[in-house]
């Protein structure tokens, strides 16, 4: 099985951050001064931004509301549904890095309103980040299907430890996954895309 | 022979990759390796025998996947012993006839560590710790950590290696394209740490092929005194016909890392995708070539996570304001655990130029071996630059040096012996950069003479402890000059002879020079000038006070250190900017615009710095109290009904809140007694979840609205909040949770406290809950955001 690391820092940084975006994950809804802090926010926020993504294309076989992975079999009429015509997928996670918690944690207490910024910078960069890998894996294969997560639908959260066995996300790309199965960083995602037959 | 005296005089091959060789055996895609160390004992030893018959002279056992978080603590030992008898056994086997060494190695833990991840740094300390006791028993001659991307979990498993075994240590990290780890250290930051611990090598190994990683190669090369070791992949993954291969074959492989080892690598091998023929070309292309000694550096390096300060590049600027001597505000921060203050007091420095933090906690009372390392942790969570750990409790300075993530400046010594056999020992252990003062037994001397001969007294002990002299920055003491006037030509002239005399770096607490003097900043601006000029260092100082940074510039600027003097220009712009709109701010007073009106303007609009300047003009006509219910609260008032009302929404009532805290904090400046009429309540995210931004806002809201509210933080266990409710005899809990997986926790929190704490009631709130689901898990009330916590919390009082 082979594991492919991207570090997407360059091609990133030709994608501007969508602060309407940004403002929608805070649930802003009005300006009331907010969209400036946003501005700052973002401008102390991107240098600590990394972008690195890992995948592996695997072969899957779907059957009766079961979806089998190389790596383990998993219970999911949702993915089931969603990877019908496909006979292999790309497992990725993706990661905006470190950066941001860090920056989470340095507002947490001197200024809850940055925090709640930076939580909606990072959401949106690493949304970006899935969407740029996305893109570039469709220019691959002719019909991929959207990307599934664990959590959507029925596909459970405990699907997450496969995923990082396989992959080697901490070891790659220094994702980790706690007890809880909470990602660190947490500006980070992993998915499934289907390619269809 | 010892692997180090081996190294010192030979070009030293380790082995290559071990997956892809297990696989042409048969191992499974996915498979773990160490599995096959008891269930392929044979295949293992065939493995390590190539790599010995191809010329290795270390072989790593296999045991860089287990660990005990995987496998129960039998088959941990049981998997290690293993490993290293097949590679002992492998060693005999071989035809080779060069010197052969046997390492355990270590991988990372899989595990992100505290404050980010949920693995505390003592438990990373002993699962390392496991493994390597099993290594020594299994007889192993040095240990190997590599792939580490982690600083802190880097330095987790080297104290485990030291304190578990006296075979010598390899680390080796995996840098990123970027040339640092995936949590931001550098090399240089990682020469620092790893010097600082004691490492014997240090290296690069995986991530990358050769071409990618000799950036970072050679700036391990330029401030390492340490031998380097380069052990990269064979390129980058491609995939054939359903196979996998690397694109760096052996002979370009090969051809690439003799560069290496031209600049002065001296230990060398292969990581994934490189295989035996790997070896083979090294020991081809390196046979007749010699090991390039190395040069002892001689830096002067503090670092933190992500940042290196190296002396005598610029003079340093250390922070002096997280220290509760003279400050009331401080002090009082500290007795009541409000770590916001002393934090947000850590990032102002930061912002203001600072390239090092003092960080003293040391008043009477407090428990500062408990105190001192939580502030160092939670600074190191907010701030990137390195702290200074200053306190003179042994106990206190070893913890917080110990989970210190890099390598830290330690305060202080001095020529009393006790000091410095309490002292010497940690900075042995932990590393540091030590601040020596020049007074001993008999107290500070008088004469400039007299405090150079301490300095070499203290260098002479520091160098029976093994400490370097690099490592030591000499304080001759500014002692007020109010009292004594040569005071400061003899603080100079002590700082002169031991900077010219010894080569040692020097450092002041220049604001001492004042004391007792008015506008004490004139002084201090002065004497640091002259100080500089003397060949200081680097200087404890305030960030805030214009003088030091006028001083601190022009000096920059005057002696050449300023390129087109942009620096300066950018300050003396700024300057004048502030100068400006304190200008303004006095002409609407004298105006007599300010008033109650305004506050409560600045608060509804959110204006963070209006509010507390508005704030200090009224508390000059106005009791504190009376500015609070009048204004400050009516305000908040205003604006969280329009919340609740949806007529404005989140980011607006955070901003007010935070103009209004601005504004207490200038009352609470003013009056020592805080409003303590309102009832206490314990905060805290739940047992495996590290989101904390709700319940940070909520944190916030409660503050401003008077309560006295202690926040445990996230990630908390059961136990410790009912320890806490019981402990302040509060009679509200408030718990926040995001996940589903730790809503559990959640649930069980709640049914212990009110089974032993039948008196407090529980609120619950987080992105995953709702009602039904609060009411399921048995929680007294659900609040859908941050104003109906507040609501409910009134009805408390």
């Amino acid at each position: 099985m082979i594991v492919t690391v991207r570090d997407y820092a360059e091609t990133m940084r030709g994608v501007a951050v969508d602060k309407a975006e940004v403002a929608r994950y805070c649930s802003d809804k009005g300006d009331g001064g907010f969209l400036a802090v946003i501005d700052e926010c973002v401008a102390e926020a991107l240098p600590l931004v990394s972008y690195r993504v890992c995948f592996s294309e695997l072969p899957v076989s779907v059957c009766d509301g079961r979806v089998t992975f190389p790596f383990a079999p998993v219970e999911s009429k949702a993915l089931a549904k969603n990877l019908k015509k496909c006979d292999k997928a790309v497992v990725f996670c993706a990661t905006a890095g470190i950066g941001i918690d860090r920056l989470i944690a340095k507002y947490a207490d001197i200024s809850p309103v940055k925090a709640l910024a930076f939580q909606g910078i990072g959401a949106e960069r690493i949304e970006a980040l899935c969407e740029v890998f996305c893109d570039d894996i469709k220019k691959d294969y002719k019909v991929i299907r959207p990307r599934f997560s664990p959590g959507y639908g029925d596909l459970g959260l405990d699907f997450q430890t496969g995923i990082f066995s396989a992959l080697q996300c901490g070891k790659r790309i220094g994702v980790t996954l706690s007890d809880s199965l909470l990602m660190s960083p947490t500006k980070s995602v992993t998915a499934i895309i289907g390619v269809e037959k | 022979m010892n692997v180090l005296d081996f190294i010192r005089n030979n070009i030293t091959l380790l082995d290559g990759g071990t997956g892809t060789m297990l696989q042409g055996m048969g191992l499974e895609p996915g498979e773990p390796t160490e599995l096959w160390n008891l269930s392929h004992r044979e295949e293992i030893t065939k493995l390590h025998k190539a790599y010995f018959d191809a010329g290795s002279n270390i072989v790593a056992a296999n045991t860089f996947g287990i660990n005990a978080l995987k496998y129960d603590d039998q088959t941990v030992a049981e998997m290690i012993t293993s490993a290293i008898g097949c590679a002992r056994a492998a060693a005999k086997l071989s035809s080779g006839t060069q010197e052969k060494f046997v390492a355990l190695d270590i991988g990372p833990s899989g595990k992100m560590l505290k404050p980010y991840g949920d693995l505390d740094f003592e438990d990373a300390t002993e699962l390392f710790a496991k493994n390597i006791r099993i290594g020594e028993k299994a007889g192993i001659d040095l240990i190997l950590i590599e792939t580490m991307n982690d600083s802190l979990e880097t330095k987790a498993a080297v104290i485990a290696a030291k304190e578990n075994s006296d075979k010598p240590v390899f680390v080796f990290n995996a840098y990123g394209e970027d040339d640092k780890l995936l949590t931001g250290a550098t090399p240089e930051v990682m020469v620092s740490m790893l010097e600082g611990l004691g490492a014997d090598v240090i290296g690069v190994n995986c991530s990358l092929g050769p071409a990618q990683l000799m950036r970072v190669v050679d700036r391990l090369l330029a401030v390492s005194s340490t031998p380097v070791a380069f052990k990269p992949n064979a390129g980058l993954p491609k995939e054939k016909d359903g196979r996998v291969f690397y694109d760096v074959l052996p002979d370009a492989f090969a051809g690439q890392i003799v560069e290496a080892v031209d600049r002065g690598v001296g230990i060398i091998g292969g990581c994934c995708g490189t295989t035996p023929e790997y070896i083979k070309a090294l020991a081809k292309r390196t046979k007749g070539l010699s090991v390039k000694p190395i040069h002892e550096k001689d830096l002067t390096v503090v670092s933190s996570y992500m940042s290196a300060v190296t002396f005598g590049d610029a003079p340093v600027l250390i922070g002096e304001r997280i220290n509760p001597t003279g400050k009331k505000r401080f002090r009082q921060a500290l007795v009541e655990n409000d770590t916001a203050y002393i934090l947000g007091e850590g990032i102002r420095q930061q912002e203001a130029g600072c390239h090092i933090l003092d960080v003293n906690v040391g008043i009477p009372d407090i428990d500062e071996a408990a105190v001192l390392p939580e502030t160092v942790e939670a600074l190191q969570e907010v701030c990137s630059i390195p702290l200074q750990i200053d306190t003179s409790d042994p106990a206190a300075m070893e913890r917080s040096l110990r989970r210190y993530n890099g390598k830290a400046m330690i305060n202080s010594v001095s020529g009393k012996k006790e000091v410095m056999d309490a002292v010497f020992p940690l900075a042995k252990k932990y590393g540091g950069v030590i601040v020596a003062l020049t007074l001993d037994e008999s107290g500070i001397p008088q004469k400039a003479e007299q405090r150079f001969e301490i300095a070499k007294k203290i260098l002479a002990v520091a160098k029976e402890y093994g400490v370097s002299k690099k490592d030591i920055v000499f304080d001759t003491l500014a002692m007020t000059v109010s009292t004594d006037k040569y005071s400061a030509t003899e603080t100079l002239k002590a700082l002169k002879m031991i900077k010219e005399r010894l080569g040692c770096h020097t450092l002041l607490g220049v604001s001492n020079i004042s004391f007792g003097l008015p506008k004490r900043d004139f002084v201090n601006g002065a004497f640091f000038t002259l100080a500089l000029e003397n060949g200081l260092s680097a200087a404890i100082m305030n960030p805030f006070s214009a003088e030091m940074q006028k001083a601190y510039k022009t000096y920059l600027l005057l002696t050449g250190k300023d390129e087109n003097c942009l620096d300066y220009i950018e300050f003396a712009n700024k300057a004048e900017e502030i100068s400006v709109q304190s200008g303004e701010k006095n002409a609407a007073a004298e105006s007599g615009e300010i008033g109650e009106s305004k506050l409560e303007y600045a608060i509804v609009k959110g204006l963070k710095d209006e509010a507390a300047s508005l704030t200090a003009e009224m508390i000059k006509t106005k009791a504190p109290l009376e500015i609070v219910n009048d204004t400050v609260i009516p305000a908040l008032d205003r604006v969280g009904k329009d919340f609740e009302e949806k007529r404005v929404y989140l980011p607006q009532l955070l901003m007010s809140a935070e103009a209004a805290k601005s504004a207490f904090e200038v009352v609470k400046a003013s009056v020592s007694a805080g409003n303590d009429s309102k009832c206490k309540i314990i905060l805290a995210t739940v047992k495996g979840d590290i989101h904390d931004i709700g319940k940070n806002i909520v944190k916030l809201l409660l503050q401003n609205y008077g309560f006295k509210v202690i926040d445990l933080g996230k990630d908390v266990a059961p136990e410790t909040i009912l320890e806490a409710v019981t402990k302040e005899n509060a009679p509200l809990l408030g718990l926040s949770a995001l996940m589903t997986t730790t809503v559990p926790f959640m649930e069980q929190t709640i049914r212990l406290v009110h089974e032993k704490a039948p008196w407090c009631k529980v609120v619950v709130g987080g992105a995953v809950l709702n009602l039904e689901y609060a009411e399921k898990i048995g929680a007294d009330k659900y609040a859908k955001d941050a104003m109906e916590t507040v609501r409910y919390a009134e009805t408390f009082n």
